[in-house]
């Protein structure tokens, strides 16, 4: 079963067509990496899932969900995490994760604080405002606040931007983890080449809105002759090779 | 508690959370209501030692009544507008709107702390009419509460418009959540009645709800009789402003997943 189906999904601004007529699934416990350059339609697409942004024309299903009827329901049962979408700074980490777990209506909530405290390790400043952490903290508190409804479909944009890394692949090791654990489907939007090869089994090659290419990182490699996926990313983005048939 | 009471109790415990810490932003709540009412209250007091007569004291009740029912309209409205500019102005719409929060659901959180808000602001100002200038609001009898519920109604229909406009065009709409009011304040007959207005402006005055609670204000003070009349025109038309505001809130939020501005807005 696919936990993200999406077919046929534009988005045009005006003159602008930001993202056209992609169509994709993310079966259920997969990983997605969404790999583009800058205003290649990673973030639109990201937006359109979430339905913070409507589509000009296509569809998009989250667990059975229709997102143009039915978003809440999909909603309910979704996050996100994004480093460049802050938290309330004057609130302390326990206080923002209350707020978050009652906009999500987490049951046992209290529980649940204390569950991602000890697993994420935010014990030693969970009752300091979050404006006062430290970029690796704020990193573990956004994915804390994003787990806090214990998500089958979690959309990740950046999630280790600017971190070290140490807590760059701490986080990773965590996700992996709780994916293993949920089999929750997660779609990753990252610069990272390193991370999309570790964590994703799938990757959707994005330019000017479209799909360009797509398969597992390992068959990418394969196709276009490279050894990592920062030379495959620079061969797309600059039209430098296409792709050696199969 | 279910799903939706929940989420609207998630987001007003985000704000009464920032509350709770901050003496500052508790003082700010009632800092103007209070120095409105000092203001007034010796403008008052020196009309009565100037005039030495009860209709200098009816006057005077008139004017403190006209600023203390003013602020509700003002703080209702400034309640709703400044809760939501404090989620764009923390970055923190993105995370409200992925939620499952219904819009209806942020615009009752926002009532919610509104109500809170205007309670703090008013009511230490209310006190103080009462313990320095020997003025009783609650004199008015249980009316007061229709005058109340009237202002509070016109207040939120006049920050909806607010937020609708800044999800429209953005953080160069916030000044208008501070300058609005003060735009219809000489059309809402706070202190005078309506009939003092030029022919011509009058028409503007009686579309708002706001004079008709003046209005009626004026003769429960001065004459001990209670307009219902005009306190149906105030109620009818807040009916219309709640439901144009309300349409418009809709319209714009809706606007604005089509321009993709919710993940946006704030920068």
């Amino acid at each position: 079963m696919d936990a993200i189906r999406v077919e046929g999904l534009t988005k045009r601004y005006g003159e602008v067509l930001a993202v056209d007529g992609i169509s994709f699934a993310a079966p259920v416990g997969s990983t997605i990496g969404l790999l583009g350059g800058n205003g290649a339609g990673k973030t639109t697409t990201i937006s359109m899932l979430l339905g913070l942004l409507l589509p000009t024309s296509g569809s998009i299903h989250v667990l059975g969900h229709d997102m143009a009827r039915d978003r809440f329901a999909a909603l309910a049962r979704m996050n996100f995490s994004s480093p460049y979408v802050s938290l309330p700074a004057r609130l302390t980490v326990a206080e923002n994760l209350r707020v978050y777990g009652h906009l999500y209506t987490v049951p046992n909530l209290e529980r649940r604080i204390a569950e991602l405290a000890a697993d994420l390790a935010l014990e030693d400043f969970i009752h300091r405002p979050a404006g006062q952490l430290s970029a690796g903290q704020k990193t573990r508190v956004a994915l804390a606040k994003s787990l806090i409804n214990t998500p089958d479909v979690l959309l990740l944009d950046e999630p280790t931007a600017s971190l070290d890394p140490d807590t760059g692949d701490w986080v990773r090791s965590w996700l992996e983890r709780y994916r293993a654990q949920s089999k929750c489907t997660i779609l990753l939007a990252s610069h990272n080449m390193a991370e999309v090869h570790r964590m994703c089994t799938d990757v959707l090659m994005l330019k000017k809105g479209r799909i360009v290419d797509h398969g597992t990182p390992d068959a990418l490699l394969e196709r276009y002759g490279r050894e990592d996926l920062e030379e495959v990313f620079l061969d797309i983005a600059r039209d430098r090779r296409q792709a050696v048939p199969a | 508690m279910s799903g939706g009471v929940r989420r609207v109790w998630g987001l007003m415990y985000r704000h009464l959370a920032l509350y709770r810490r901050s003496w500052p932003r508790l003082v700010e709540l009632c800092y103007w209501p209070v120095l409105q009412m000092c203001i007034w209250g010796f403008t008052a007091s020196f009309l009565a030692m100037r005039m030495g007569s009860s209709l200098a004291a009816t006057a005077g009740a008139a004017l403190l009544g006209g600023v203390l029912l003013w602020e509700v309209t003002l703080r209702s409205q400034m309640g709703v507008s400044i809760s939501f500019m404090e989620e764009m102005w923390s970055r923190n719409l993105g995370h409200v709107f992925v939620s499952p929060l219904r819009p209806w659901e942020l615009v009752a959180a926002l009532l919610g702390m509104s109500i809170i808000r205007m309670t703090i602001g008013v009511l230490p100002a209310i006190l103080l009419a009462w313990a320095f200038y020997a003025f009783n609001l609650f004199a008015l009898g249980p009316v007061l509460v229709l005058f109340f519920i009237n202002l509070m109604i016109m207040g939120w229909a006049v920050a909806l418009g607010v937020v609708s406009l800044i999800l429209r065009h953005g953080s160069g709409a916030e000044a208008l959540a501070w300058g609005i009011l003060f735009g219809l304040a000489p059309f809402s007959a706070v202190f005078y009645p309506v009939s003092v207005l030029p022919a011509v402006v009058q028409p503007i005055a009686w579309v708002l709800p706001s004079s008709h609670v003046f209005e009626g204000m004026r003769g429960v003070l001065l004459d001990g009789v209670v307009h219902w009349e005009q306190l149906a025109a105030a109620f009818g038309l807040n009916v219309v402003w709640i439901g144009g505001a309300s349409l418009l809130f809709a319209r714009q939020f809706h606007a604005a997943r089509v321009r993709g501005a919710l993940l946006s807005m704030g920068e």
